[in-house]
């Protein structure tokens, strides 16, 4: 049985204009020591979702979904007492906002310790040694001085070092990093990748990594999969997505990248995501792409099958005769 | 070649942080020492880690702030407190956050005209109100967006009009602080190629700091180096990229993802204490953290050589 399992998950959000759809129809499947990676544009529903199977959503929201299991858990049933077990120890997250994590009261060697404490029950000179370890793994210079800081007396960037050490406290089953090195120079980004790495072929710990940058899918993810306005429009292993994308938008995504510029000119994408008011009837990405026809004004496309990456789209692209066939 | 439009000499910057009661008065050395220059037409790209001086390289040279040291020439006239009234329309700056830069309570048209209300309160509203129009078809917006408020566009379209209200005094050198960074790649590309239309339309000289170095690669012609506020190396960006002389040049290069599955290449690890610019250790100010590190790093501190690709380091390659 696989680790995570999410059928067909949606999130709607009440709001005072109407109610709208964040996240919708998002499927992914984990095994232990995969590391998948979610790419896609700004709002499309990427940390959502993945609040939503974590319980972290607010009350506004409204959560469907077919199946959502992990490492044998329900996650549609379970109490909230279970859940608070299994959130922060085997399945933990390092948030997109590490200031708004982090208990600006509590010094964090205390807030790292107290998750020692809470799931793994360690005594004192235990917890203490384990932090140390940790801040040091994850590259803060003078980890036992550091442990009696304040998040406010640490840079943006340690803060989210701590948040990293936080998340891997426990050694999780699965651990989702939201844009977890956006705050990081290049030199400490390389080595939080490798210890994520290192833990998932350790401790066969399943990685999500949620990233708007292309070098870090390409060099860290074996999956990845693409968002655009709430969907999954295509899913493919890493290096196949790269050479062979089958959706118009990743695609389009891909050529804008600066290091495959062949003209002073980039390709770009024309046009916005769509919002709130004005989703299209059919494909959500029909507004700007570059070879939609009337079809994919009025139709939703379906989802392809795993030869064309589940590709979202009437007209698949880099289709070879046999994948058709 | 043509003449630079920015000579910059030596300049230094230091901030002083506040010691607590009983503490000491430290100072911040932000810049040290950095000297290049900028021709019409043509992108020198500033890199390097988090704190190495870039945005306060940024601050002095569109003078929000004073260099402690050092001097800089824009235009042909020596930049300092007497030249400051006539050089503020020679050169603008763009910030890095497309949302933070603008007045939310301002629409859009307003925002372009407020340069010119400053520093040309003599022009008839009229041709104020022209101008801003104009500037909205040069930097890819509508007319129609000439009545709207910054919340009502998206991010690409902000930083637009950002880079609209830096070109409205018409300047000569365009500081880029990071103007792509929080952007999504499909609005990263507008964004880049409305600077190269524009400099190719204007003859801008631009400024560009970024921490992303395909970014840099893609539209820079030169490249500095910083490392702890210092120039560390210093080359036409072909040059950069082919060949690192400075290690620290080169551990930046290797620590940089690319995207491109198929490349496997080796990393260099840099172990050793992080840098403080508080406490800027004598000698090469890298040598804590570099693996060709002899005696006399520790002791005798780098010059940047001579010549078109140049570096700070005792044992350059
Ligand atoms: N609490 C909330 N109430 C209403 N809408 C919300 C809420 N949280 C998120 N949204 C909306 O849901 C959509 C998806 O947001 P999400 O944060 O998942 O995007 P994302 O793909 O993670 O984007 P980014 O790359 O910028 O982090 C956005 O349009 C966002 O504005
Ligand atoms: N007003 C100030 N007072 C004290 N220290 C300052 C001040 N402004 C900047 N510094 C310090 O000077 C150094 C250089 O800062 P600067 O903002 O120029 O870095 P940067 O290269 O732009 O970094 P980033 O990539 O994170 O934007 C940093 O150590 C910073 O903390
Ligand atoms: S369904 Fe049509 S509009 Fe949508 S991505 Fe495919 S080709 Fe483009
Ligand atoms: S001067 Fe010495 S320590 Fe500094 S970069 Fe060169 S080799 Fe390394
Ligand atoms: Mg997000
Ligand atoms: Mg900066």
């Amino acid at each position: 049985m696989s680790l995570l399992e999410v059928r067909n998950l949606s999130v709607d959000f009440a709001t005072t204009s109407g109610s709208f759809r964040a996240v919708d129809g998002f499927d992914l499947t984990l095994n232990p020591g995969d590391i998948t990676a979610i790419v896609g544009e700004s709002g499309s529903g990427k940390s959502v979702a993945f609040l939503a199977m974590m319980g972290l959503l607010p009350w506004t929201a409204t959560i469907t979904s077919d199946a959502m299991t992990f490492d044998g858990h329900d996650l549609r049933a379970i109490s909230p007492r279970e859940r608070r077990k299994i959130v922060g120890k085997d399945m933990s997250m390092i948030f997109q906002e590490p200031m708004t994590s982090l208990n600006p009261c509590y010094t964090v060697g205390f807030q790292i310790k107290e998750a020692l404490r809470i799931h793994l029950g360690m005594d004192r000179k235990a917890r203490h040694a384990r932090a140390v370890e940790l801040f040091e793994q994850v590259g803060i210079p003078a980890a036992e001085t550091r442990l009696s800081a304040f998040p406010h007396q640490m840079s943006g960037g340690m803060n989210q070092r701590v948040m990293i050490a936080m998340a891997i406290a426990c050694k999780p089953k699965m651990l989702i990093a939201d844009e977890p090195t956006t705050a990081l120079d290049v030199t400490i980004q390389a080595q939080i990748l490798e210890l994520l790495k290192s833990l998932q072929e350790e401790t066969g710990m399943a990685l999500v990594l949620i990233t708007h940058d292309m070098g870090v899918v390409a060099e860290t993810a074996q999956q990845v999969s693409v968002q655009y306005a709430g969907q999954k429009c295509e899913q493919q292993e890493v290096t196949a997505l790269f050479s062979r994308p089958h959706h118009p938008y990743t695609a389009a995504l891909l050529a804008a990248l600066p290091e495959r510029a062949t003209t002073k000119h980039l390709p770009t994408i024309p046009g916005v995501v769509p919002g709130q008011f004005d989703r299209p009837k059919g494909c959500l990405f029909s507004p700007r792409c570059s070879i939609a026809t009337d079809l994919c004004g009025t139709t939703p496309p379906p989802v392809g099958g795993p030869e064309i990456g589940f590709a979202r789209c009437h007209f698949p692209i880099n289709v070879t005769a046999e994948q058709s066939a | 070649m043509s003449e630079p439009v920015l000579v910059a000499e030596n300049l230094t910057q230091e901030y002083v942080l506040k010691g607590g009661l009983f503490g000491q008065d430290r100072i911040v050395r932000a810049l040290t020492g950095a000297s290049f220059a900028l021709e019409p037409g043509k992108t020198l790209a500033v890199v390097g880690e988090s704190g190495c001086g870039k945005s306060t390289l940024a601050r002095v040279i569109t003078m929000i702030e004073e260099p402690v040291a050092g001097s800089f020439v824009l235009d042909g006239t020596p930049a300092g407190p007497d030249t400051l009234a006539a050089l503020r329309t020679t050169v603008q700056i763009v910030f890095q956050d497309p949302f933070g830069s603008l007045n939310p309570r301002q629409r859009c048209g307003q925002i372009l005209e407020e340069p010119l209300i400053i520093n040309a309160p003599e022009m008839p509203a009229a041709e104020r109100t022209r101008r801003a129009r104009e500037m909205l078809t040069l930097v890819g917006l509508r007319p129609e967006h000439y009545d709207r408020y910054p919340h009502m566009f998206s991010g690409g379209q902000r930083q637009r009009i950002a880079v609209g209200r830096a070109l409205m005094l018409e300047p000569k050198v365009l500081v880029l602080d990071e103007p792509v960074s929080a952007l999504d790649l499909s609005i990263q590309s507008q964004i880049l190629n409305l600077l190269v239309d524009l400099q190719e339309r204007l003859g801008l000289a631009y400024l560009f700091i970024s921490h992303d170095l395909s970014v840099v690669k893609h539209i820079a012609d030169d490249v500095i180096v910083m490392y702890l506020g210092r120039p560390v190396e210093i080359a036409p960006k072909a040059d950069l990229f082919d060949h690192q002389r400075h290690p620290y040049t080169k551990a930046l290069l290797s620590a940089t993802p690319m995207a491109d599955p198929t490349l496997r290449k080796q990393r260099i690890k840099l172990v050793g204490e992080l840098p403080s610019p508080v406490n800027i250790p004598d000698g090469c100010p890298f040598a804590p953290r570099c693996w060709k590190a002899e005696a006399r790093c520790r002791t005798e501190r780098p010059e940047l050589d001579q010549g078109t690709h140049r570096a700070a380091c005792h044992f350059p390659e």
